[in-house]
């Protein structure tokens, strides 16, 4: 009848200092690339030092490498920047694929339309306008409907993904070179109109530079700004937001315009500064990963700067491998999987603490 | 002396939080068989916590268990069940969109019989005296009759030891009546309780004996017979506690607050405010009693421009007017930013602290903002007046928190309180309204607020309390509107009515018929 004492128990963390915190992810990353080595040398029979090796050396073993890592970093820092204030409203924007997507068409569009006709540098301009302003129509859509009628979010962010996927898809048909190729090709290749500059010798170094500014700025803009405090407020009760005095259907739509046009911004780097390309791939589920980046840094944009690096540095790895082992993409799905597992549970440890019951009571 | 068998001994009981907060402290507590015990203690004094160790919601770290004098480790709810012990939670723990039947039967092992059980359930209630329909959506169900199925939960499942946390909270004074009642029956059927609640009258009114907590440490019982408020109070809060609440007279009474014919709809069509009328009066109490849900939620929150109004005036006077030239301000239709900007200084301690009044995860610095964040200019919120506010409310109303950036939805709910009143108080207004003010409270904090109440009233704000004590509106106010059902059924000078009229006016409906 009378039961053993439960070998362990549970119990909520008053709280935790920040080093305490941070240590429990680094061992969670070290058991997580512990786990990773067994896992790759049960399955494959390969050397796991070798394999993280190659990981790194996808990443970082050449300059251009480096660069690609970096300018992709930026892409994908750029998109988590922009849903974070949203996540931080509870809005649960899941559209920020299609969001970057019509950017990327309205600065394709321009350059297209108006390449030749109007000087390079206004064409920039005109880009980044024409994309700021796609992104932040499909950001506003959603939030007018939720504002307004109670729409759900989740939804309706969602379905705007197919729409913009769609309407590229439509607009490559009608701008495709050649004809009956389905792609459009570099646009402007021998004018480069519409390209945006490169800067000392490094094409990727403008886009990286603007992402570096676009941290702080969110950072600063959520910490310290009112429109921060009002998301935050909305963020946790509508309710308490009006009786505050706070517009809540206003600041919904502000700051999903806000978000919006930030993935705008980050469409027309992918295409001005970039690919200087139009496919209905190019955001490459980017939109979602950045949910992750998000969460997994608590919406700390200083922190995202390091989830983002993570997750870039295990894709670019991944390609590595997959060529240089011939092992198939899927086996670094693997241990990015395994890796995020760790991180994402070692949240347990730092909200939670697990007490050993002794043996006999000689405690205290 | 007789023999007294013990359905639950807890020895040298400790629990603790982290390493720093000690919940229970070598707590020892018995429950007779077949007695109903009432626990005392002030907010954080450790009752729940206590509680949960035996209802397997916690497990203690140190100490011993014995049910029916035998030695038990309780580690889950399934082992509180198996040993007989039943909880019922402050917090309804139901699935709304199921029947009675289907949420009491939930979780049980064995073949699902519905009918079978519905049958069983009907026995039950029967037996003990309940009063609700097992085929009933929870949803479709009043706050007492959701508690109801509650109990009838553990009693289905066996439970001869029950716990009840503060089930009296959310209950009208005559559904208290009801609940006491069926509580005797259990008794008088061998069953063993434990209560736990705030309200004094209630301890002495149900109790056998009453065991007391104080800062996590078990202070000692008492029979109830030889016990009285004063008494308890003392034990409770470890000296002697002045009971009587200091009431003024008012401070030159001049209307501030003009409500007419006040009509307003809620979202499904439903008239929630009929026409209502009255004046507060600055310098004064003004008292608003009703059973729950007669509209006082949505008079305050109409005036505080939360609410949409269909008919009528809210009138604001403002403390300079010298009654010439200028007209008073009608608020109806305003928001709580135009409110604001149209100079009517007026505070509001809503029902629902943490959903409305406050940001749970933010500190008291935080919170003070949500007041102050637009009076700064430029951009940015400035942090350092509030961070002062935070620091004064923290140290003159005692609020006990480790910092001022600690989230208030992790103090307990004394605390909360004090951060809310406390911010409220400090916006000087001209009119402050409070609802439910020391709902859930102990009675020290509880004190502390009507103090405060008292004081604003000296300084010559008006001062509007909705409440559901009786005896605390009779004695802490100046004059009483009670309403019912959305409407004004009488307004009295709280210095000469008695109890007996103030219930009588709750129910009584306008156009003479009254509500039995």
């Amino acid at each position: 009848m009378n039961k053993k004492e439960p070998l362990l128990y549970i119990s909520k963390r008053e709280s935790i200092t920040w080093q305490k915190s941070w240590m429990i992810r680094g061992i969670a990353i070290l058991l997580a690339l512990v786990f990773c080595g067994i896992i790759t040398m049960l399955l494959t029979g390969l050397n796991p030092i070798e394999v993280f090796s190659t990981i790194f050396y996808g990443a970082f073993g050449t300059m251009r490498k480096s660069w690609v890592t970096a300018q992709k970093l930026a892409i994908l820092l750029g998109i988590s920047l922009a849903i974070t204030p949203a996540f931080k409203m509870r809005f649960w924007n899941i559209g920020a694929e299609g969001q970057v997507l019509i950017g990327c068409l309205a600065c394709a569009a321009c350059m297209i339309t108006l390449g030749g006709k109007v000087p390079s540098a206004l064409l920039v301009l005109i880009s980044l306008a024409a994309s700021l302003a796609a992104g932040a129509l499909w950001g506003f859509l959603p939030a007018i409907f939720k504002a307004h009628w109670e729409t759900n979010e989740t939804l309706f962010t969602l379905m705007m993904n197919y729409i913009a996927m769609q309407l590229a898809a439509y607009f490559i048909i009608v701008w495709e070179v050649p004809k009956g190729s389905g792609n459009i090709g570099i646009i402007n290749q021998n004018s480069q109109a519409g390209w945006l500059p490169v800067l000392g010798g490094q094409q990727y170094l403008l886009t990286i530079l603007l992402i570096a500014v676009l941290t702080g700025f969110m950072y600063v803009y959520l910490t310290y700004s009112k429109h921060g405090y009002e998301i935050s407020v909305v963020g946790e009760s509508h309710r308490t937001a009006s009786y505050a005095g706070i517009k809540v259907g206003r600041v919904i739509v502000r700051t999903m315009v806000l978000s919006g046009a930030i993935c705008g911004l980050v469409g027309f780097l992918l295409v001005s500064g970039n690919d200087h390309t139009l496919t209905t791939t190019l955001v490459d589920g980017r939109g979602f990963t950045a949910v992750m980046v998000s969460w997994l840094a608590k919406f700390n944009p200083i922190g995202m700067i390091f989830t983002s690096l993570l997750l870039v540095v295990l894709e670019r790895g991944a390609t590595e491998i997959s060529s240089v082992f011939s092992l198939n993409h899927s086996f670094a799905d693997i241990l990015t999987g395994i890796i995020l597992f760790f991180i994402i549970g070692s949240d347990f440890f730092t909200n939670y603490q697990v007490h050993f019951r002794k043996a006999k009571k000689e405690v205290e | 002396m007789e023999v007294v068998k013990n359905a639950v001994r807890m020895e040298n009981i400790t629990k603790r939080f982290g390493t720093k907060v000690v919940a229970n402290n070598a707590v020892n507590l018995e429950l007779h068989e077949g007695e109903i015990l009432s626990l005392l203690g002030e907010n954080g004094s450790g009752k729940t916590t206590l509680m949960n160790m035996l209802s397997g919601i916690y497990h203690p770290d140190e100490g011993q268990i014995y049910i029916h004098d035998k030695p038990v480790v309780i580690a889950s709810p399934k082992d509180a069940f198996d040993n007989g012990i039943g909880m019922i939670h402050q917090h309804f723990k139901l699935v709304d969109v199921f029947t009675a039947t289907e949420n009491i039967v939930l979780g049980l092992p064995g073949k699902l019989d519905l009918k079978k059980s519905a049958q069983k359930i009907r026995e039950i209630c029967e037996k003990y005296g309940f009063d609700i329909d097992p085929d009933q959506k929870i949803y479709n169900m009043s706050v007492s009759q959701k508690q109801t199925v509650e109990i009838v939960k553990v009693l289905y499942r066996g439970a001869d030891i029950l716990i009840l946390d503060e089930p009296t909270a959310v209950l009208t004074p005559q559904e208290t009546d009801k609940l006491f009642q069926i509580m005797r029956n259990m008794q008088k059927d061998g069953k063993s309780l434990i209560i736990i609640t705030h309200k004094l009258h209630e301890v002495l009114e149900v109790s056998d004996r009453v065991a007391i907590l104080r800062k996590g440490e078990y202070v000692g019982d008492v029979a109830t017979k030889d016990a009285d408020q004063q008494s308890l109070t003392d034990m409770m809060v470890g000296r002697r506690v002045s009971l009587n609440i200091n009431r003024p007279n008012p401070v030159d009474p001049k209307p501030r607050l003009v409500i007419e014919h006040l009509t307003a709809y809620d979202e499904l069509g439903v008239k929630r405010l009929d026409d209502v009328s009255f004046t507060a009066n600055s310098g004064e109490v003004l008292g608003i009693a009703g059973v729950a849900g007669s509209g006082q939620r949505e008079l305050l929150e109409a005036v505080a421009g939360l609410y949409p109004v269909k008919e009528g005036k809210i009138l604001f006077y403002d403390p300079d007017y010298d009654g010439t030239d200028k007209l008073p301000k009608n608020l109806v239709g305003m928001d709580p930013m135009a409110i604001r900007k149209a100079g009517v200084a007026m505070s509001f301690v809503p029902e629902d602290r943490l959903g409305m009044g406050l940001v749970g995860t933010m500190g008291m610095t935080g919170n003070m903002l949500l007041r102050s964040w637009r009076k700064t200019k430029g951009l940015f919120v400035s942090r350092k007046e509030p961070e002062a506010m935070a620091k004064r409310i923290w140290e003159e109303l005692e609020v006990v928190t480790p910092s001022t950036n600690f989230p208030v939805r992790r103090m307990s709910g004394g605390n909360v309180q004090k951060v809310l009143v406390g911010r409220e108080i400090a916006q000087e207004p001209a009119v402050l309204m409070t609802a439910y003010a020391v709902r859930g409270l102990d009675i020290n904090t509880s004190y502390t607020i009507y103090n405060l109440l008292t004081e604003q009233k000296l300084k010559g704000r008006a001062v509007i309390y909705v409440g559901e004590d009786l005896d605390v509106l009779l004695e802490l106010c100046d004059r009483i509107v009670v309403l019912c059902g959305g409407q004004v059924s009488g307004v009295v000078d709280a210095r000469t009515t008695d109890k007996r009229e103030v219930g009588r006016l709750m129910t009584l409906h306008k156009g003479g018929a009254e509500n039995e």
